[in-house]
């Protein structure tokens, strides 16, 4: 009758260390539509995928300034990371009246996750269902993090999260090694690649697609509509059936990087390395 | 935060909330002024209780993290207590150990809060503080007032300083002041207080921060010349003079 004994709470362990609730979680910002980032030395790009629920419904906002320095792009529960959302704008805001400048990332960050980590050790709580892409610039530069509902999180070069997230993953893993010296225009332009390599075969298009940029002299905006689209046009990446611009190096480094999302897969699959180790 | 004498009474939970009405050992007038390389601030060691000079060693500069140096006339209890937040932030700050650190416009901000904070809870902390330093190449010099008065200038001082410094310094000071020079400068200024402010004592410290950190100088005296007619008969001239 019960599929699983240990995944009711969650405080209680299952007898191989798991614990199901938070890796539940976890899963829930799978079931999101895509959201990726990336960054080069002095940038930091957000992108994501615009999913309407319904024909009659618009979409909604999955990325949010939280700072003139500090933006996040959500997947997963929108109402658990417009919560979010809010707490970081009231610590950043709150920081900026007490030393009149801006609360550096990583900070934020750790903030952040400790807060959601709260949450997996609590019986009456349960877990934030939504993994966060955090862009910031600080004295340290331009930076890059995941925050997911485990209360883990981790800094990168650029990542992606979300339905089909693995899709932009195998794109931006083939082409990351480029990004810390890339200007904002192409940042933005992988930054639109890898937003429809999520998309599988549909066309791109700014309508379904929001970018939002931050970086040194250019605090956290998202672009709007007209400005996207003409990117998409002049880039002449809308088209979903063209064979994307392959990296130079791509015939070599490709075929491992399948490899290695295959394994991913597999593993996932046959429940080998709980999710929360991501 | 709130100290247990503030909370209740003296004596007994029903007697009035106490607070400190009236400053117990002070310091005086502290100076400091940009110079090429950073910022110079020169304060004496006097610690006054009332108008009785009691005590003659009070270190009234202390370096703040890598980048500041705090300077303060006033309480000097208060100021101990002052240096205790600031520790504990630093400590707190250091312990991100993320390459983020508190510069001297971030503790000169923060320190703003706490005096304005303290002085609507009709319980000020009863300093002038001065806070000087330098970060990333950018020279930093703010003053804070015990109800919260704060700025920033090329030049500051506090107390009697205001009166009798601030005017040789507008005079005298210009933005490419050597390190030399700048000593001299802060010298004439602390020779006047020393002639002037019955608080002062001719024995005095001139720190100095850059982006290589601070250096405090072991303590020292002015030369001084009291045979100036006008010190040896003040009043001649002096109309209504007693």
């Amino acid at each position: 009758m019960f599929r699983n004994q240990y995944d009711t709470d969650v405080t209680t362990w299952s007898p191989a260390g798991r614990l199901f609730q938070v890796e539940y979680a976890m899963e829930a910002v799978k079931q999101g539509s895509a959201a990726i980032g990336l960054r080069s030395k002095t940038h930091v790009v957000l992108g994501c995928v615009n999913k309407a629920n319904s024909e009659l419904s618009s979409y909604q906002k999955k990325i949010f300034k939280v700072d003139d320095h500090i933006g996040v792009a959500i997947a997963g529960l929108t109402a658990d990371g417009r919560v979010l959302s809010r707490y970081m704008r009231s610590e950043c805001i709150n920081y900026s009246f007490t030393y009149e400048s801006p609360l550096p990332v990583g900070r934020l960050v750790v903030q952040l996750a400790d807060k959601a980590q709260v949450c997996t050790q609590r019986s009456w709580k349960r877990p934030y269902g939504v993994g966060l892409l955090v862009a910031g610039l600080d004295e340290t530069g331009a930076h890059l993090y995941y925050n997911c509902p485990s209360g883990n999180y981790f800094e990168y070069q650029a990542f992606a999260i979300g339905s089909r997230s693995q899709a932009a993953k195998t794109y931006l893993e083939r082409r990351f090694e480029n990004f810390v010296d890339s200007s904002r225009e192409d940042l933005i332009k992988d930054a639109l690649m890898a937003i429809r390599e999520t998309l599988q075969g549909e066309t791109l298009t700014s309508s379904i697609c929001t970018v939002a940029v931050v970086g040194a002299g250019e605090s956290f905006h998202i672009l709007d509509q007209e400005t996207v689209q003409k990117l998409i046009d002049s880039f002449e990446i809308a088209g979903g059936e063209e064979a994307p611009a392959a990296a130079p190096d791509s015939a070599a480094e490709g075929g491992a990087a399948a490899e290695q999302s295959g394994a991913t897969d597999q593993g996932a699959a046959d429940q080998g390395p709980a999710p929360m180790d991501i | 935060m709130e100290s247990n004498q503030a909370k209740h009474g003296l004596v007994g939970p029903n007697d009035p909330i106490q607070r400190t009405q009236y400053p117990y050992v002070t310091g005086t007038s502290v100076v400091a002024l940009k110079y090429k390389d950073g910022i110079l601030m020169a304060a004496d060691m006097g610690g006054s209780y009332g108008s009785t000079l009691r005590y003659k060693g009070v270190e009234r500069m202390k370096p703040i993290g890598k980048h500041s140096l705090l300077g303060a006339s006033g309480e000097i209890s208060d100021f101990q207590e002052i240096l205790r937040y600031l520790d504990e932030l630093i400590l707190y700050d250091n312990m991100w150990d993320d390459g983020n650190s508190l510069g001297p416009k971030e503790l000169h901000s923060y320190l703003t809060r706490v005096m304005y904070n303290r002085r609507n809870k009709f319980d000020p902390l009863w300093n002038s503080l001065v806070l000087g330093g330098v970060k990333n190449g950018q020279k930093y010099l703010g003053m804070v007032s015990m109800i919260g008065v704060n700025f920033e200038d090329d030049h500051v001082a506090t107390g009697f300083g205001n009166h009798l410094a601030r005017p040789i310094l507008r005079d005298e000071w210009h933005e490419n002041l050597s390190y030399e020079d700048g000593v001299k400068l802060l010298e004439k200024c602390m020779r006047v207080l020393l002639y002037r402010d019955r608080s002062a004592v001719n024995k005095l410290q001139i720190a100095k921060i850059t982006e290589e950190g601070v250096t405090i100088s072991q303590p020292y005296s002015l030369k001084t010349f009291w045979g100036f007619s006008a010190f040896e008969n003040p009043t001649v001239g002096a109309e209504g003079s007693w």
